[in-house]
């Protein structure tokens, strides 16, 4: 058998060396943009929602098999609970029938109002209506992706919601997805009141899917069952959004349930509120698939 | 000329697939279903397919491979970014270090290494998401979310390995 040459000897020996030190230089690299990234690096963010924007048309695909299973699944669960449902919208309709005509009255009411004290109406609103393509995050992170960015209109801090209430706001924004910021994150906190006494709190995500009531105003006693609307303060929400409801108010604090079931978010409507808010904004985005 | 170019490009494509089917498992476990807390306590798909790679093909899979995946995978979680491809950086070395351990060995054998790895993983990234972000997750959830990962395993790894035969061929 041949025996390797010089060269042959001195290289595995360099290419073994050249493979360490790669490796450490990665390894180096992952722990350096880690602290990068807890010190919020404006091009940790550009580059995350980089990949984001590149992988969405992939996810939307692959999200749009899962929604039409899932509407499916409702569509045959409702068949077979067709005749309680029946029974259940009837009592609901009778209710709404009366709810209508307190709505007209007092709609009517309002405007009256509004007349004798000469109130400007009330600002009006641009929204988007986007798919949720990701639902990830784990354990230490609550959002999810959406298939719509800047292109779209969406700019940072733009409130979401669902029909069921607030679900969060936009922290990130790419060309054409955005990453929208559950309002159970660690990193949220709403300002809110509650419906009935207007006291004033904070909703406070601690990754948990009951949110903390925090920095209740003196005096207030929120019961089980109260309402917790936005209140509109710090400018990032505007008032009256339905948030969720007092479930717990004993030794480990106040715990409130969203009205948002974040496991079933299909689309999310990403509402300008033109609040601003305390979140720097991006550029005037284009105008495309926008409501009113 | 054209069967070398079309050769080359069976190498180039067979020299991807690792990693390229890594990261197409982490795209789609981050797509939505409807089960409840399932977000939450997804399994972690890119340590498993790290670890599959590096036991089976490891020279088709470089470590920049996988720092590219732990990237990705971070990418779309929303969270620390580098985290996973640390975490996913020091799993390759692992196992790299006791790669002649795992040569040849019963399936039930290396789902046991697995078992261990995915422990230490876990472990790693919970204290390094304490340290960066604050909160750590409670026990439930991070017990849950270690179970749902080993128990997928095996299904994971019928699929890579049908994939391996599939285009690389042998075992």
């Amino acid at each position: 058998m041949k025996r390797p040459g010089p060269v042959l000897k001195l290289a595995a020996p360099m290419r073994v060396l050249a493979q360490r030190t790669a490796f450490l230089g990665l390894v180096g690299l992952a722990a350096g943009l880690m602290v990068l990234g807890k010190a919020e690096a404006p091009f940790i963010e550009r580059g995350r929602m980089l990949v984001a924007d590149a992988v969405v048309p992939l996810l939307d695909a692959a999200a749009r098999p899962v929604h039409t299973a899932n509407e499916f699944a409702d569509n045959v669960r409702g068949l077979l609970a067709v005749h309680a449902e029946n029974v259940r919208l009837r009592e609901q309709n009778n209710m709404l029938m009366h709810w209508q005509q307190v709505a007209r009255n007092l709609e009517a009411e309002n405007r009256a109002l509004r007349d004798t004290v000469r109130a400007s109406t009330e600002a009006s609103f641009t929204y988007v209506t986007a798919r949720v393509v990701a639902d990830a995050g784990g354990a230490f992170v609550r959002s999810v992706l959406i298939a719509a960015g800047a292109r779209d209109g969406i700019a940072k801090g733009h409130t979401a919601l669902s029909p069921d209430g607030l679900v969060g706001r936009v922290g990130e924004v790419g060309e054409r997805s955005a990453r929208v910021l559950l309002l159970t994150d660690l990193n949220s906190h709403v300002p809110v009141m509650i419906e009935g006494s207007r006291d004033r709190a904070i909703v406070d995500g601690d990754n948990s899917d009951l949110p903390r009531l925090v920095f209740l105003s003196s005096g207030a006693r929120p019961q089980i069952g109260d309402r917790i609307v936005t209140s509109g303060h710090g400018g990032v929400f505007p008032p009256g959004l339905p948030v969720g409801v007092v479930v717990q108010n004993g030794e480990q604090g106040v715990r409130v349930k969203p009205y948002v079931d974040f496991h079933r978010l299909d689309y999310l409507r990403v509402v300008d509120y033109g609040t601003g808010g305390t979140l720097p904004m991006a550029a005037p985005p284009p105008q495309s698939r926008r409501g009113r | 000329m054209v069967v070398a170019a079309l050769a080359q490009f069976d190498r180039l494509v067979k020299r991807a697939l690792p990693a390229a089917l890594s990261l197409l498992v982490v795209a789609l476990s981050v797509v939505p279903v409807p089960i409840p807390e399932y977000a939450v306590l997804a399994p972690n798909f890119a340590l498993m397919s790290v670890f599959y790679w590096t036991v089976h093909r490891p020279d088709l899979f470089p470590a920049w491979g996988v720092f590219l995946i732990g990237l990705f995978a971070d990418a779309l979680s929303g969270g620390l970014v580098g985290l996973n491809a640390f975490v996913l950086l020091l799993v390759q070395a692992t196992i790299m270090a006791q790669h002649k351990v795992f040569r040849g060995k019963a399936f039930w054998l290396v789902w046991l290494a697995f078992v261990i790895v995915a422990f230490g993983a876990q472990l790693l990234a919970a204290v390094l998401g304490f340290a960066f972000r604050g909160g750590l997750p409670g026990w439930p959830i991070w017990l849950s979310q270690f179970a749902l990962t080993i128990a997928l395993y095996p299904a994971l790894a019928a699929l890579l390995g049908r994939m391996q035969r599939l285009f690389l061929g042998g075992s």
